[in-house]
């Protein structure tokens, strides 16, 4: 049998607790498991294997919930009796997931109703608020391992509209495309039969009603994009576009009017329908990323106040003032820069600087906002408010207000420049000849080409191939915000990496042991020792080291920020800083290391590593051949050597860098002209990974917090970047190509058009034929170009 | 009257009634999670088993 948990489905190295016959790693595990068998909900392991997430300590804390102002903006609805709420979960992640979360009612009676939305991992639950409430509801799914999120960005409810607009107008085009073109069907062969003559002026007519929604609902984006262009001074795609609409519903009804002909409302409604078909396959957004966090989603919404007469108030994060007491419990984050008052601080700051060491503080000792408390509950005496506090302040930065593609010009804009301006001088050529030739035709010639001009394949080959290069990626982990920032991936010349968390896995490191092998008696006296301390380095050697038995001391003593001292019968051992230990000091204090004597004999030293992920030195060598690399870490310099061997010599090296020296490290090499890539993981960078061309946030699970960035990344992907990025280049010269796939329909039609044989069947075999192959070439290429990326 | 009229009136309605259907659909938030229904579907029967399993556990 597999020693597996059966929650979970982590391996039980260290301890297995067997309960029901099953195997379970951790107690949280267990009771999870306890709760769903006593609910008879234990088909939720049918379903899939191992389905679990072991559930964390979160006592207190989702006591802000009780705060009313806090409720009462996240309910969605509440008469009192019956209250709605919309949870984001992010551990949501199969349909054992969906299965259990949506009989919620079994586990507790006061929950009425319970629905998931699996892409977005959001659950609306609807319960009976008189013996129940928000606080109960969030403990409950925490009690089951899901967690729910909540920040105040949750609150956003209008993420829908827009989705819906393209949907609506996407119906309407595709209703009139179809129904135009049976009613245009038979003047196509343009048989002189009687009844068809008799009937001609009803069919155009009712064509002339379906294509008004088209015109005037269904392309109004078109339409006002134009404008907007114009008024800018820059000549986009869309101008032609609406040009060529503009014209063909011009001339059709012209042509209805005065009897000439039947108008090319057919061409009209399939133009707008494609076009808005490819404006939707680009529209993939990932809903349950959020590209866009500023650090308030990072914080709590409500913080713990004590009072003067020691009572607890939640309170709004915002409304924390200078000289507040505050209480933050273990695994909470500091809202603000502060002082400690009662307890000790392991902060982990991780997040914030980059330096993955735990930080231990004690009263009195000054703690910034952003760092995790990781062990017990403290209280703090804030220093400033919220937004004043050190970390808050760096998006007060220019870099966080500019618009990001306000100085972007896609390839299809870059293109549509040239194309309008080569379309707006044929016609108006050919105008002045036919004009000079045969004045009757002039007008005909000149719309004609207008519209046979008009860029659709064109204007379908960036949407199509950015699309579903987006899809692809995302099915591997690498989640883009929109397809701009594949084009400008491909123009990246210099990549820039943050150390901890990016290229190292951040929690695990390797530890080494140097100097003379300890014997049993000292290994068991060191681990014995250990065990009794409390401080971040001895947990983590504490782990690393065999079991031993465990002798109870004789003897213990704690020094802090030296290390330990402990006595067994007439055995010593002290453990701790070099010159606690050694009482001398060697040059090289810059590596993390734990020093070990026995009876006052120097023994050795463990020394921590960072762990770099594995294929990295790979990665950083394939990128090398074709772009600039450097490393800016908020680390100190102990591990430059160790990086030195693992990567290219070209490749700069810079420690100790604040978050905002590497922003400015960024506008610097950009104003030098450099298109640059970030990648970042933390709060850290989130300066960087703005100001930079591209910022990919690397993260271990892309549904927790990452900073606003581009684009997120798996991190178990990292060693495909090299990978990705060759796709992006390949990506843009499919769409070049598809470009000149489009020239080629366009030249084919002009001819036609300058030529003054344009007719209404033409136009529509060429139009939908044009768009068409366009689709089904971009979509052959770029799923060969993404073969090997498996 | 020629049929032909009553025959376009007709499938013009039809035509219409759909393109109507589609956006009450759409606004009912039909289209906005296209996941979950497909997977929830499958449950009942899941939920169904259970619930027999467990009565026979408790006949025997």
């Amino acid at each position: 049998m597999s020693n597996s948990c059966y929650h979970c489905g982590l391996d039980c190295d260290q301890e297995t607790i067997v309960f029901d016959q099953k195997n379970f790693c951790c107690n949280g595990c267990k009771t999870v498991y306890q709760i769903f068998s006593e609910n008879n909900l234990t088909s939720y392991y049918d379903i899939e294997n191992n389905p679990g997430i072991t559930p964390k300590e979160v006592q207190g804390k989702y006591d802000f919930l009780s705060n009313p102002d806090i409720l009462e903006s996240l309910l969605e609805f509440n008469d009192g009796a019956i209250q709605m709420v919309n949870l984001y979960i992010p551990s949501i992640h199969c349909s054992s997931c969906i299965w259990v979360l949506e009989n919620l009612h079994k586990i507790n009676q006061n929950v009425k109703d319970s629905q998931v939305n699996f892409p977005k991992k959001t659950i609306r639950v609807t319960y009976n608020s008189n013996d129940f409430d928000l606080k109960k509801l969030a403990l409950l799914l925490a009690s089951i391992g899901y967690e729910p999120k909540i920040n105040l960005e949750n609150k956003n409810t209008e993420e829908n509209t827009s989705n819906r607009t393209i949907l609506y107008k996407l119906g309407v085009a595709g209703f009139a495309f179809g129904n135009i073109m049976f009613l245009s069907f038979p003047e196509y062969f343009e048989v002189n039969e009687y009844w068809l003559d008799h009937y001609k002026p009803l069919f155009r007519w009712i064509m002339f009603t379906f294509s008004l929604p088209v015109v005037f609902y269904a392309s109004s984006d078109y339409f006002i994009s134009a404008y907007k262009g114009i008024k800018s001074k820059i000549l986009n795609i869309d101008i032609p576009i609406a040009l060529g609409i503009a014209v063909l519903f011009i001339r059709s009804c012209h042509e209805i009017i005065t009897g000439t002909g039947q108008g090319f409302f057919d061409s009209l409604a399939g133009l707008v329908f494609f076009l808005l078909i490819g404006k939707f396959f680009q529209q993939k957004t990932y809903n349950f990323l959020s590209f866009e966090r500023s650090y308030k989603s990072y914080f709590p919404i409500g913080v713990t106040l004590i009072k003067n007469n020691n009572e607890e108030e939640n309170i709004q994060v915002q409304d924390v003032r200078k000289g507040d007491r505050i209480l933050i419990r273990s695994e909470e984050i500091i809202p603000v820069d502060s002082i400690l008052m009662k307890g000790e601080a392991y902060i982990d700051y991780s997040f914030v600087t980059g330096e993955s060491e735990i930080v231990r503080k004690t009263s009195g000792d000054k703690i910034f906002a952003g760092g995790k408390q990781t062990k017990n509950a403290i209280e703090i005496e804030a220093l400033k408010s919220v937004s004043q506090s050190y970390l808050t302040q760096l998006w007060s930065n220019d870099a966080f207000k500019k618009e990001s593609n306000a100085n972007f010009q896609s390839l299809t804009d870059q293109i549509s420049k040239h194309f309008t301006i080569v379309i707006l001088s044929i016609a108006f050529l050919s105008l002045f000849y036919w004009l000079w030739k045969d004045t009757s035709q002039a007008t005909y010639v000149f719309t004609a080409i207008l519209i046979i001009a008009c860029p659709c394949a064109l204007a379908l080959s960036a949407p199509f191939t950015l699309g579903n290069l987006l899809r692809i990626f995302g099915k591997k982990g690498f989640y883009l915000k929109d397809g701009h920032v594949i084009e400008k991936l491909a123009k990246i010349d210099t990549i820039i990496f943050d150390k901890t968390g990016t290229i190292t896995a951040s929690d695990k490191k390797d530890i080494s042991y140097e100097g003379e092998a300890l014997n049993e008696e000292e290994a068991t006296l060191l681990k014995s020792t250990l065990r009794g301390s409390n401080h971040p380095l001895s947990r983590q050697l504490y782990l690393l080291l065999k079991e031993n038995n465990i002798v109870p001391l004789d003897d213990f003593k704690e020094t802090t920020g030296k290390g330990l001292e402990a006595r067994v019968k007439n055995h010593k051992i002290k453990i701790g800083s070099e010159s606690f230990v050694a009482e001398t000091t060697t040059k090289n204090a810059l590596k993390t290391s734990v020093h070990i004597s026995t009876n006052n004999q120097y023994k050795g030293k463990y020394v921590f590593y960072n762990q770099y992920r594995k294929g990295i030195s790979k990665l950083f060598y394939k990128l090398e051949k074709k772009y600039h690399l450097a490393i800016l870490s908020g680390d100190n310099a102990s591990e430059k050597e160790n990086l030195r061997k693992l990567l290219p010599v070209k490749t700069k090296l810079l420690f100790n860098q604040q978050p905002q020296d590497k922003l400015v490290y960024i506008q610097h090499h950009q104003e030098e002209g450099a298109q640059i890539l970030m990648i970042g993981d933390g709060l850290n960078d989130a300066g960087a990974l703005k100001q930079s061309n591209v910022g990919i946030a690397v993260s271990e699970n892309v549904n927790i917090f990452s900073p606003a960035c581009d684009a997120i990344l798996d991190a178990k992907n990292i060693t495909d970047l090299s990978k990705y990025l060759k796709i992006c280049n390949k990506g843009i010269r499919i769409i070049k190509a598809s470009f000149i796939l489009s020239f080629i329909y366009n030249i084919i039609g002009l001819s036609f058009a300058v030529t003054g044989h344009l007719s209404p069947v033409v136009a529509a075999i060429l139009m939908p034929l044009s768009s068409i192959s366009v689709v089904i070439f971009t979509t052959i290429c770029t799923n060969f170009i993404c073969r090997d990326l498996k | 009257m020629s049929v032909i009229y009553i025959l376009l009136a007709i499938s013009m309605v039809i035509a219409i009634i759909f393109l109507v259907l589609f956006i009450t659909i759409v606004k009912d938030g039909q289209y906005d999670d296209v996941y979950t229904p497909s997977v929830r579907m499958l449950f009942e029967d899941e939920l169904e088993t259970e619930t027999n399993k467990t009565k026979n556990k408790q006949q025997s």
